[in-house]
């Protein structure tokens, strides 16, 4: 017996009335109600508060989070030492990502065909890596960091491993960071919002030109102003991190361990200055230099130069990274513009080894290439968040121009683009855990890149799942 | 029949999105300066940044409240620490700004400050919507900070007798490390056990450092704490004598009150034999 009345007939015509009355019901509740998101929940434990705070959309920090961030993970309210924790309090999160995704490119060298390449699609349930963070303080004014990060076989390295003295002598503009950790970029690449396997990093922050058509990038340099580096750093700011500066000392190996290149030191600096714009939100500009060096050929043991003995790396190099990053608020729209500058040494582009004596190739020069970045969010709520990212590189100068056997590289070689679209939502907000619905498309173009025939080489990534930490 | 069913449709979406805007009650504004704060932004921000201790309704029981020592604020009660008015009433927008700009220290209260002025004002326009007093008292008349008569060595002794006399050291203790005969007997409105302010752990009270800040929490109280107002005891000479004392209290803050007071040879026995030289606390805070 139908208690609910009414006859058959109008209760198959009112099932669209009611699913659609539900859906509205649900899509208002859903759109209105702004209760909070999370990120590092060890964080959003020991302070109770909800993961929002400090987030816009975890894991992008939000003003709140980057002064919390940048005052050494305290509130400043005489209650960061770990005593005024419960004794089980264990300052440990962990965050995985088990995911769908579809991941297709358009030319890979393959045996099957005539031109050697082949559209190479793949797709099916995967999971990420694996990130254990631990942090928080040790006592008042000092801070921690330690990150065990694995990939999705389980193979882990460290992430991240330092200790900092915060607010030395009680002043804000001192403080003073050891080990391995993120270069201050503003737009952060460890709290990323997205997680294909095209934009789960920032293509501007490793770059590197192709040497000639058809030749890779040098495999004895890497580098990625996105990696987290080895050395100290000092970081300075307002009392309410309007005003932010820092100078990091880095060592010469992009965040290797163990000295594996050479004994060269790099440097790192950032400024950047916030300010309030009407009822629009707080705008910041700013600026970063990265001036590094990279050793071209190293001592070596029988066998030759394959045998190279790590860390005795030398005929050093030099290149640099520059750029100017605004951060824009119109109230729950927000971009992120970025331009970047980029050159490295000729030798480091031709894989040269600077011996005495020794000369560049005919046609080698020191490749300089203009980044830009444009990310822009629409932040609903705090449980929902869309996400929008163009990136773009252009050479300005390519690392190889001709020596009368090889053609030089046409001007456009290596030029980038990349388009990404997700978002993010966030069912629960709490100050115990973390969980998002993720989804995003990614595509990149990199121009007479692919391995054979060396034309244009298109990437795309289709990406959903369930995004996590705890 | 059809009418009807567009008719609750329609009645259906509105309530849909009307209910979650209505449960938090009438439009307010705020005034700080230049800025003038909307409780619909407002109310944005606090779903964002304040619902986790103060609660989805303003009376305090959000989710991390069990965990508090110190219970986070009922916005209902309109009961507020840091005025600039007489206790029992409303404080002003100024007080409610400052407060979120400063953070209370020796709570979870944070510093607010890394937020705009303009969304600060906008969280005290929403904090408003939670109680009805909002809508049917004005706030207090602020009370009159007069000029800060000159440090003297009088000054500070004449403090101390106060300190005496108006049995401060009950509650703070003898030294003022919040150790006084009652203090183990202290609970604040909610019935929570509630700890006297130790002057010897810094220079910050909870509601701001400065002098000036010192002098008000004597003549408005502390609102939902055992301290009381002393507006009606003491006169306003004798408020500048005590807070002159009390920052020789803190000796880990050097401050023209300490440094006057070490000077002279009463002064500097009395803070020495107070002093822990060179010792920290297990939790690396200093003491």
């Amino acid at each position: 017996m139908d208690v609910r009345g009414g006859s058959g007939v109008n209760r198959i015509a009112s099932r669209p009335v009611k699913t659609l009355l539900y859906v509205a019901a649900v899509l208002g509740i859903f759109l209105s109600t702004c209760s909070p998101a999370s990120a590092l929940p060890a964080f959003a434990r020991k302070y109770g508060m909800p993961c929002s705070s400090c987030h816009e959309a975890w894991p992008k920090l939000s003003p709140f989070g980057q002064q919390f961030k940048d005052n050494g993970y305290q509130m400043g309210n005489d209650r960061d030492a770990p005593i005024f924790q419960s004794p089980a309090y264990w300052p440990v999160t962990f965050r995985i990502t088990p995911q769908w995704h579809r991941d297709s490119t358009n030319k890979v060298a393959v045996d099957q065909t005539a031109t050697g390449e082949a559209q190479v699609t793949k797709h099916g349930f995967d999971w990420s890596g694996l990130d254990f963070h631990t942090g928080g303080t040790l006592a008042k004014d000092f801070s921690f960091y330690v990150l065990p990060s694995s990939d999705n076989t389980g193979a882990f390295h460290f992430e991240s491993v330092w200790a900092r003295l915060d607010n030395i002598a009680g002043s804000s503009w001192l403080n003073i960071k050891l080990g391995k950790f993120e270069l201050d970029n503003l737009l952060s690449e460890k709290r990323i919002l997205t997680l294909t396997s095209i934009s789960g990093v920032y293509t501007n922050y490793h770059f590197q030109p192709l040497y000639q058509k058809g030749v890779p990038e040098n495999p004895n340099f890497v580098f990625g102003i996105g990696n987290n580096q080895v050395g100290v750093e000092w970081l300075g700011h307002s009392k309410d991190d309007r005003t932010r500066i820092s100078a990091s000392l880095l060592s010469s190996n992009d965040g290797s361990p163990s000295l594996p290149t050479s004994r060269g030191y790099d440097g790192f600096f950032a400024a950047s200055r916030a300010f309030q714009l009407g009822s629009l939100g707080l705008q910041r500009v700013g600026g970063f230099a990265y001036l590094g060096e990279a050793p071209t050929y190293f001592q070596y043991t029988s066998g030759g130069p394959s045998n190279p003995i790590a860390g005795t790396g030398i005929g050093n190099k030099g290149y640099q990274r520059y750029g100017l990053i605004g951060m824009w608020y119109i109230k729950k729209f927000d971009i992120t513009t970025i331009y970047f500058h980029g050159t490295d040494s000729a030798w480091l582009a031709s894989n040269t080894a600077a011996v005495p004596g020794a000369t560049l190739p005919v046609g080698a020069h020191s490749p300089s290439w203009n980044g830009g970045l444009f990310e822009s969010h629409y932040n609903l709520n705090p449980q929902l968040i869309f996400i929008n990212r163009y990136e773009l590189v252009r050479m300005s100068q390519q690392a190889f121009t001709g020596d009368g056997v090889t053609a030089a590289n046409p001007s456009n070689l290596g030029n980038t683009d990349v388009l990404t679209f997700g978002m993010r939502y966030y069912p629960f907000i709490s100050s115990r855990a973390g969980f998002a619905y993720h989804a995003e498309y990614a595509i990149i173009r990199q121009r007479g890149a692919s391995p054979v025939t060396a034309t244009d080489l298109t990437s795309s990534s289709l990406l959903f799942g369930f995004d996590f930490a705890f | 029949m059809r009418r009807l069913q567009i008719t609750k449709i329609v009645l259906i979406l509105a309530i849909a999105f009307a209910l979650p805007f209505a449960a938090y009650g009438q439009q307010m504004e705020s005034h700080e300066g230049k800025w003038t704060g909307h409780s619909e932004a407002g109310r944005q921000l606090y779903y964002r940044y304040c619902w986790g201790c103060h609660g989805a309704r303003g009376n305090g029981d959000g989710e991390n409240a069990p965990y508090l020592n110190i219970l986070p604020r009922n916005f209902v009660v309109a009961s507020f620490k840091c005025r600039s008015t007489p206790t029992g009433t409303l404080p002003l927008d100024q007080d409610l700004f400052s407060t979120l700009g400063r953070g209370i220290n020796f709570t979870n209260m944070p510093s607010w400050a890394a937020l705009t002025d303009q969304q600060r004002a906008d969280l005290v326009a929403f904090i408003k919507t939670f109680s009805p007093r909002w809508k049917t008292e004005k706030p207090g008349d602020p009370i009159q900070i007069p000029a800060e008569p000159a440090l003297t060595v009088a000054s500070i002794k004449h403090g101390g007798e106060l300190f005496q006399k108006l049995e401060c050291w009950k509650c703070h203790g003898q030294e003022g490390r919040g150790d006084g005969p009652s203090a183990s007997t202290l609970t604040d409105s909610n019935d929570q056990p509630i700890r006297p302010y130790n002057f010897t752990s810094d220079n910050r009270s909870k509601c701001g450092k400065t002098n000036q800040d010192v002098y008000k929490i004597f003549m408005t109280g502390l609102d939902g704490t055992p301290m009381p107002s002393f507006a009606d005891v003491i006169k306003p000479e004798d408020a500048w004598d005590l807070v002159h004392f009390l920052r020789t209290l803190q000796y880990n803050n050097k401050s023209p009150e300490l440094t006057l007071w070490l000077s002279t040879k009463e002064g500097a026995e009395i803070v020495n034999a107070k002093k822990v030289q060179n010792t920290y606390t297990g939790s690396g805070v200093k003491p």
